[in-house]
């Protein structure tokens, strides 16, 4: 409940919004927000939206760039629903953001922007500001950030071209100001940022943030100064990841953990690029990179250096995972260890690159001709994308097989706080190759994991062939049909044996079954599970598991479901895991689905889940 | 115990490399006598047998590292560049061989074909040319003559062909080479030459296809034909060719042209020198546009180009640098980054 603490109101939690031109710095000032919040010791996630093209023609819809965050004293599993403070930069960045920001929300607007050229390109006939009905229906609180920033700036040796691009950070000290957040972390960033290169510029934004923060002391109309507490989380060393970057650091741990050098190939891709550009600057850590003529290449590379007996991977998004599918299969028959990271955005086809979908979970499970299933895990957040890497790592080399992990655009470029682990406490990972000293069988089986025996290239005395036909149980081109189908089904036995290996499944709320299961998988974790904690505070019987492996599925995923009286499962395409479980259990769940680019909100579940429990 | 066995020391020889399954290429192929070359080189170059690593794409042609006792790979269609740059670059102590088809390695793998050669990794690559796709039973491929009459084309394919040492030339290879499988000899030295070079190889094999293009090559390799319409190159020495060894090639303007010698008071020093090593590609292109009927059709080493780092090298190299730059990399200081902060 909020309440009045000295001049501050004390809030639970809070979601923000920066929407400007992508010219504008919105990213920029939003990471820095989260920062600073994440300093102060909320919890927080985000959520940047950024159009597809990189510089649209300036002012207009098309270019229009926002970044979302939410941060609080309790658990933060969302970039929240709604901005309760909007913060627009130029009549575009309203026109688009206004419809989300719910009456009585805070308005923040640069005057500066609001001019006869700006208003046509956003498709406004009169000034909005002018509205009265805007007034009335939020806080409205007008800055000139153009031009305070350039008098703030009357001193600084940039041009005035350079002064007024700075006004970014001026609104941003602002909104420091209204949610008392410290400047610590954005003064360290200009330091480490242009302190050395470019000392005019980070003193220019100190100055543009400062005098930000001191307009809010002095201004009427910022009296309400927000405060939120501390997170109450473990105790330990925490950091601001983002799924990309987590995946890319639990590359290289999945790489210590095996002892297996890596080798990553990819072709640039958003939202997977941030990979091979992380990955690319690790070099000391042994790492080599390879930028492929195209996700084909990238695939044939990767699967070379795994013959050779390395760690490899790589990354691309569903346009590259239609290339791969060839070599995928080729991975499969030859029994190959891989990891194929797929960060999904919305398709189909080029589709809507920047946005988000969960929609390639049936592409990962179908899209390679012959009966060729894959082991697919899904990553549940931005830093479960570092635990994802390890387990997919585990998965492809123990069972020698390529390894499907989907993460997605939005926990991809999403951040949250994370509890750093102990390297010594990582899984070790590795495996030995076939002995030298015994004579080499190649697909000779480990009875548990029915996992082929892999010797490599240099082993003296193991030389042997593979390929794309099938072959017998020593490694000849066999097309005998009874040797074919039971290959056949020993590679799918194998993929099923993973299952053997996983800890079991941790249902949220009524462990012993009740009226209903929400079941998720991927990204939508935050959402579903703010949805039913939320419904469950509120007495409503309901509960929630979200699935990491997605083939195959846990061993007791079938008796879970069995409890539950209905099971929703809400997902970002048309209805993919409902499908998958509908046909291997006969159940018929109710499918809840959405795509248009965006997240869940935690409301539109909530209903959801009251409508299918009613 | 198995131990090390290599060309030097314990004299390799052809019966290590041959594969215990049976070959399946139709009888008569000249595909065995690429083979059989190879199986000859391999002893030859003083690498360990466990070094070698054989990888193929798809096509008659490319079953052949099931023929090979090494380390195998079969691909997938045009594929096989992507999968020996991956080994190469991955463990750069294997002596990487590549084998494509015309169809394999110049329609489906074309991109690949000139991204491998771009980059210039040490890897060997065998394109066995028989101007049709063998495996899929006698359609025309991308260097097939225009007016090619096969399945496919009933009247007479109508593209133009792609010239495969052009393109290896405009991908800026730093070794082109072509010999034929009617010649042993030849194929055994060309795939020393091959070995011997510091980067990516290409070696344009003439083969025959007896089922679908039975002869193809016939007009330049034949027995009757050979003296007349072959020319081989040798480091240092004019262009000469011809059953009596008194034709020749000179240059006119641009253009290229056969003399003969002693006739018109033409002698050997009008004629070009074979020069491998030349950085301006201008020679090796017009050799490699030497063409029958007009022209004898070259064999041998048209360009080698010492020089160029290999592309494994150089990513070793960064990574070293890295490693001395940075550091040997610390994984617990990469997770906790710069941006950390304690919750007590
Ligand atoms: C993706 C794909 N498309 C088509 C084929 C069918 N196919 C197999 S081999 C081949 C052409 C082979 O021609 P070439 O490379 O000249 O080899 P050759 O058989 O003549 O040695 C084709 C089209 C295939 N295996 N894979
Ligand atoms: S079809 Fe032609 S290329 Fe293929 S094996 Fe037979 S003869 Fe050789
Ligand atoms: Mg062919």
């Amino acid at each position: 409940m909020a309440q009045a603490k000295d001049s501050f109101i004390e809030i639970e939690s809070a979601v923000v919004r920066f929407a400007g031109d992508s010219g504008d710095g919105m990213q920029t000032v939003g990471e820095r927000f989260t920062d600073s919040s994440a300093f102060a010791g909320n919890d927080i996630a985000t959520l940047p939206d950024f159009p597809a093209e990189i510089r649209a023609p300036a002012g207009t819809l098309a270019g229009v760039s926002g970044f979302q965050v939410q941060f609080g004293s309790r658990e933060i599993l969302t970039p929240g629903d709604a901005p309760d403070a909007l913060v627009a930069m130029n009549p575009a960045a309203l026109k688009s953001n206004l419809p989300d920001l719910p009456a009585g929300g805070m308005l923040v607007v640069n005057t500066a922007a609001f001019k006869k050229m700006n208003l046509a390109k956003a498709d406004y006939e009169t000034n909005p500001l002018e509205d009265e009905d805007l007034r009335k229906k939020y806080h409205l609180v007008e800055i000139d950030f153009t031009n305070m920033t350039k008098e703030a700036l009357a001193e600084s040796p940039l041009k005035p071209t350079d002064k007024a691009r700075c006004k970014n950070f001026f609104a941003l000290g602002f909104m420091y100001y209204v949610y008392g957040r410290p400047l610590d972390t954005t003064l360290k960033f200009f330091q480490d940022k242009w302190g050395k290169r470019l000392p005019d510029l980070a003193e220019a934004n100190t100055l543009a943030l400062k005098a930000g923060f001191n307009l809010g002391d002095t201004m009427e109309s910022a009296r309400n100064r927000y405060q939120i507490a501390k997170a109450p989380v473990d105790a330990g060393v925490y950091r601001k990841i983002s799924g990309n970057e987590a995946l890319v650091y639990g590359l290289v741990a999945a790489s210590k953990q095996a002892k297996l050098e890596l080798l990553y190939a990819g072709y640039p891709i958003t939202p997977a690029s941030p990979i091979l550009e992380g990955l690319s600057a690790l070099k000391h850590f042994g790492v080599k990179t390879i930028q492929a003529e195209d996700e084909i290449a990238a695939m044939g590379m990767a699967l070379g250096a795994s013959f050779t007996g390395k760690l490899s991977v790589c990354a691309t998004s569903g346009p590259g995972m239609c290339l791969k599918s060839e070599f995928i299969g080729l991975a499969s028959i030859t029994e190959l260890p891989l990891i194929i990271c797929n960060i999904q955005r919305g398709g189909p086809s080029t589709g809507l690159p920047t946005k988000n979908e969960q929609s390639d979970l049936l592409q990962s499970m179908f899209s390679r001709n012959g009966d060729s299933p894959i082991p697919i895990i899904a990553a549940h957040s931005s830093s479960d994308c570092f635990d994802c890497a390890i387990e997919a790592a585990r998965i492809a080399i123990t069972y020698k097989t390529p390894v499907i992990l989907l993460s997605d655009l939005y926990i991809a470029n999403g951040a949250e706080p994370w509890l750093i682990p102990n390297v010594s406490d990582l899984p070790d990972l590795e495996v030995p190759f076939a002995d030298p000293n015994e004579d080499y069988v190649v697909y000779k089986r480990d009875p548990s994991t029915l996992a082929r025996d892999q010797a490599i290239p240099g082993q003296i005395g193991l030389e042997h062939r593979i390929g794309g036909l099938e072959k017998n149980e020593e490694g000849g081109v066999s097309y005998d049909p009874n040797n074919h189908e039971e290959m056949t089904r020993l590679r799918g036995d194998k993929v099923n044996a993973i299952a053997d290996s996983l800890p079991p499944s941790k249902v949220f709320g009524d462990v012993e079954g009740g009226d209903l299961l929400v079941l998720g998988w991927g990204g939508t974790y935050g959402a579903i599970t703010s949805a039913v904690r939320n419904l469950r505070t509120e007495g409503f019987p309901v509960s929630s598991l979200h699935l990491r492996n997605l083939n195959p599925f846990p061993h007791d995923l079938c008796n879970i479901l069995s409890k539950f009286k209905k099971v929703l499962i809400p997902e970002l395409n048309m209805g993919q895991l409902s499908l998958l479980i509908r046909s291997k259990y006969l159940i018929d769940v109710v499918s809840y689905s959405k795509v248009q680019g965006q997240p869940f909100k935690v409301a539109e579940l909530s209903n959801k889940i009251l409508e299918t429990i009613r | 115990m198995k131990t090390a066995v290599t060309g030097e020391e314990n004299a390799l020889n052809k019966k290590d490399f041959v594969a215990p399954n049976d070959v399946r290429w139709c009888p008569g192929c000249g595909d065995y006598a690429i083979l059989n070359a190879i199986q000859r080189t391999f002893p030859e170059l003083g690498v360990p047998k466990e070094k070698f690593v054989v990888v193929s794409g798809i096509g008659c042609s490319s079953r052949f590292p099931y023929y090979m006792n090494t380390y195998g790979f079969h691909t997938i269609h045009g594929r096989a560049p992507t999968v020996a740059t991956g080994v190469k670059v991955a463990n750069p102590e294997l002596s990487v061989w590549m084998v494509t088809g015309d169809g394999d390695g110049l329609s489906i793998g074309g991109n690949h074909l000139l991204h491998l050669i771009r980059r210039n990794p040490d890897v060997n690559v065998l394109l066995f040319n028989n101007r049709i796709y063998g495996l899929t039973k006698g359609q025309y491929s991308p260097t097939s003559e225009v007016g090619k009459k096969t399945k496919s084309t009933p009247v007479g394919s109508v593209d133009y062909p792609v010239n495969p040492l052009l393109f290896a030339l405009g991908s800026e290879s730093t070794f082109v080479a072509r010999t034929s499988d009617t010649d042993m000899k030849h194929m055994v030295e060309t795939f020393k030459a091959a070995h011997a070079h510091k980067g990516t190889s290409f070696i344009e094999i003439f083969q025959n296809c007896v089922i679908y293009n039975n002869k193809t090559w016939e007009p330049v390799t034949g027995r009757e034909s050979k003296s007349e319409q072959s020319l081989f190159l040798e480091e240092g020495k004019p262009l000469v060719f011809g059953a009596e060894r008194n034709k020749g090639i000179r240059v006119n303007g641009f253009d290229p042209e056969v003399v003969t010698l002693s006739e018109n008071g033409v002698s050997e020093s009008d004629l070009l020198v074979h020069n491998s090593k030349t950085s301006n590609p201008a020679y090796p292109t017009l050799l490699s546009q030497l063409n029958y009927p007009t022209f004898p059709t070259p064999f041998g080493v048209f360009r080698q180009l010492e020089g160029r780092q290999t592309y494994e090298s150089a990513v070793d190299q960064q990574v070293a640098a890295s490693k001395s730059k940075q550091g040997e990399g610390d994984l617990q200081a990469l997770l906790t980054g710069s941006d950390s902060w304690v919750v007590e």
